[in-house]
């Protein structure tokens, strides 16, 4: 049982790996281009809660300083999480983005269809 | 003025980019890029030259402390940087008018040189912060605006050049972010200097190695350490002239730097070189680079795609550089950087004329460039002589250095493959220069005449700078080994 225990412990670190290594196996094994974004948003995503879970201390309130509390959770992680985002955001519509010309250009999105046109050309 | 120099050496550029959207006219943008650019390296070199005289400058924004807020640090090792990244960028900026406007889209050339202005405030960014996560942001600003440069080509390959970068470049930016994260559960902060100084008691712990994992592998991404260099050569080849040329002499250093300010500065010589195998390993990849890579720019039909695999082996000698760790090994890996952006900028400057007068830049089409181009070709000659590292020229200069290192260290056989592999790119910039001077101008170059002064000019500075530098090393080598002096007694 301990072990059990000690994987229910982090259970939040579990998460984030495995959103990590979904993610990262997603852009790697599909090829279709929007199917890789979902699988890098997902990976990057990951990342947000890697960063969160060190911030958060248990009983912890948010990060406001008032009397009555003593313990509340660590603001900067938020903070950079939230430029991570906006970084996450602007990836995400720029490569969007390039699928739509990408789709203008060869009429598809699938990549080996694509190799397989530059190839003929 | 002076002291608020570090803020503005991004911040110009940052408002630059966004004048250039507004104006949304391409005259008015070019004349915004071309003030812009004049004026980052006068800020650099003031920034140098004080960094020299009085030591580190330390500039925090907001008054925060450095464990709260963001500080800007400069050293020998980043203003050398600032320096180069700003530098290259003026020299070039007279080249970019005719070539970007032959290239790109009239409606879209005020977007260009948004993407551009952004793509220099992002690598001014990394070199100039002592901020690990602030790092990130700047490396994305300028990842971001560099998957439009190049998605900007005239090619409809470009887009997915373009998009594959964008994939590789967010994972290895993501990785890269993962070990800071582990490092800031380990420290507490994100300055680099206050990292640094806590490393130490927690050295031995499974999430520095993990970070130290992360970030090499992220890191070495964005540089094109061989084998993660695949993105690089269809970037390089499809998208605009002047976009290549910038890419190629800057973005890939200021990687560099972000990666040695990391094993040295931050994890520390004795943990990443003497505790783990970390040395070695780069050394096979290094040396693989400058086989494998310049075997396969060998075998290219496209000028572009064949100075791009060169880039690849030559980014091997300067990790093979990092990878020696000792003075002059590092000395050489960081002169080979400064050397090698100003051999690639004239290099591909001259593949962007004629590719302004010709129309193309497959190898075959330049049959007989040399008689049409002379002065274009002349130039493309002198970068050529310094790639391959002929004594007189700034290439032998660096090659001198890690030759001296490895025999320091007793690789004997290092110093025999270093000189072995200069003879590959023996081959392929001899192959060009056969072609362009020996052979009779074909039709694709029956109205080509000598590039436009503006475009002659930037190539001709930056070649006759490669030979002045294999001369006169003072400067160049000088800063290097002050650089890697301070790289290897840590951060203070």
């Amino acid at each position: 049982m301990t072990a059990a225990n000690e994987i229910l412990a982090h259970y939040n670190q579990w998460i984030t790996i495995f959103l990590m290594v979904a993610g990262l196996y997603i852009v790697i094994a599909r090829g279709n281009m929007i199917k890789k974004l979902v699988g890098l948003s997902l990976f990057q995503t990951s990342v947000y809660l890697l960063y969160l879970s060190a911030g958060k201390i248990l009983e912890g309130t948010p990060p406001i300083v008032a009397p009555a509390y003593a313990v509340y959770t660590h603001p900067l992680p938020h903070v950079l999480i939230l430029t991570a985002i906006v970084v996450g955001v602007g990836t995400l519509a720029l490569g969007l983005a390039l699928v739509v010309r990408i789709n203008e250009a060869y009429g598809t999105i699938e990549e080996d269809e694509i190799f397989a046109r530059d190839d003929k050309a | 003025m002076q002291a608020q120099l570090p803020a503005l050496q991004v911040v110009l550029p940052l408002i630059g980019a966004v004048l250039a959207a507004l104006v949304r006219r391409s005259g008015p943008a070019y004349v915004i890029t071309l003030v812009v650019s004049l004026l980052l390296p006068v800020m650099s070199w003031l920034l140098l030259g004080q960094v020299l005289n009085e030591g580190p400058i330390s500039y925090v924004f907001g008054d925060w402390s450095r464990e709260l807020g963001i500080e800007y640090r400069i050293d020998a090792v980043n203003a050398l940087l600032l320096v180069l990244v700003s530098t290259i960028g003026a020299v070039i900026a007279p080249f970019a008018h005719r070539s970007v406007a032959a290239e790109i889209e009239e409606g879209r050339v005020a977007w260009f040189y948004a993407a551009y202005l952004l793509c220099v405030a992002g690598l001014l960014g990394i070199a100039i912060t002592g901020d690990a996560f602030n790092a990130f942001v700047f490396l994305e600003v300028s990842s971001l605006a560099t998957y439009i440069l190049i998605a900007l080509g005239r090619d409809r390959r470009a887009l997915l050049a373009s998009y594959q970068y964008l994939i590789m470049g967010t994972i290895g930016a993501t990785f890269y972010v993962i070990g800071v994260g582990l490092l800031y559960v380990m420290t507490g902060t994100l300055n680099l200097v206050l990292i640094a100084e806590r490393i130490v008691d927690v050295e031995a712990t499974r999430p520095v190695l993990a970070a130290l994992a992360f970030i090499v592998v992220g890191i070495s991404l964005k540089l094109a350490l061989f084998p993660l260099h695949v993105w690089l050569p269809n970037a390089y080849a499809y998208a605009p002239s002047f976009a290549t040329v910038f890419l190629a002499a800057t973005a890939t250093k200021v990687a560099i730097y972000l990666f040695v300010r990391y094993l040295f500065s931050i994890f520390g010589v004795g943990f990443v070189f003497a505790d783990l195998p970390v040395g070695p390993v780069l050394i096979v990849l290094s040396v693989a680079a400058m086989f494998g890579a310049a075997t396969v720019a060998v075998f290219q039909s496209d000028l572009k795609r064949m100075l791009a695999y060169s880039s690849v082996g030559q980014v091997g000698y300067i990790t093979l550089g990092i990878a020696l760790a000792n003075l002059n090994g590092l000395t050489g890996g960081l002169v080979h950087l400064l050397n090698h952006a100003l051999i690639k900028g004239t290099l591909f400057m001259s593949a962007g004329a004629m590719v302004f007068r010709g129309g193309s830049c497959a190898i075959d089409d330049l049959a007989g460039v040399g008689r049409r181009m002379p002065l274009t070709m002349s130039a493309f000659v002198v970068a050529g002589l310094g790639l391959i590292g002929v004594p007189g020229t700034a290439g032998f200069v660096s090659k001198w250095y890690l030759i001296v290192a490895s025999l320091e260290l007793g690789l004997w056989w290092l110093a025999f493959l270093i000189v072995a592999s200069s003879l590959i790119s023996l081959v392929y910039v001899g192959r060009v220069i056969e072609t362009a001077w020996f052979r009779e101008p074909g039709k694709a170059l029956a109205e080509a005449r000598e590039a436009p002064l503006e475009m002659l000019a930037p190539i001709w500075i930056l070649a006759f700078a490669s030979v002045y530098f294999g001369i006169d090393t003072d400067l160049t080598a000088g800063l290097a080994a002050k650089a890697a002096a301070t790289l290897l007694a840590g951060l203070q």
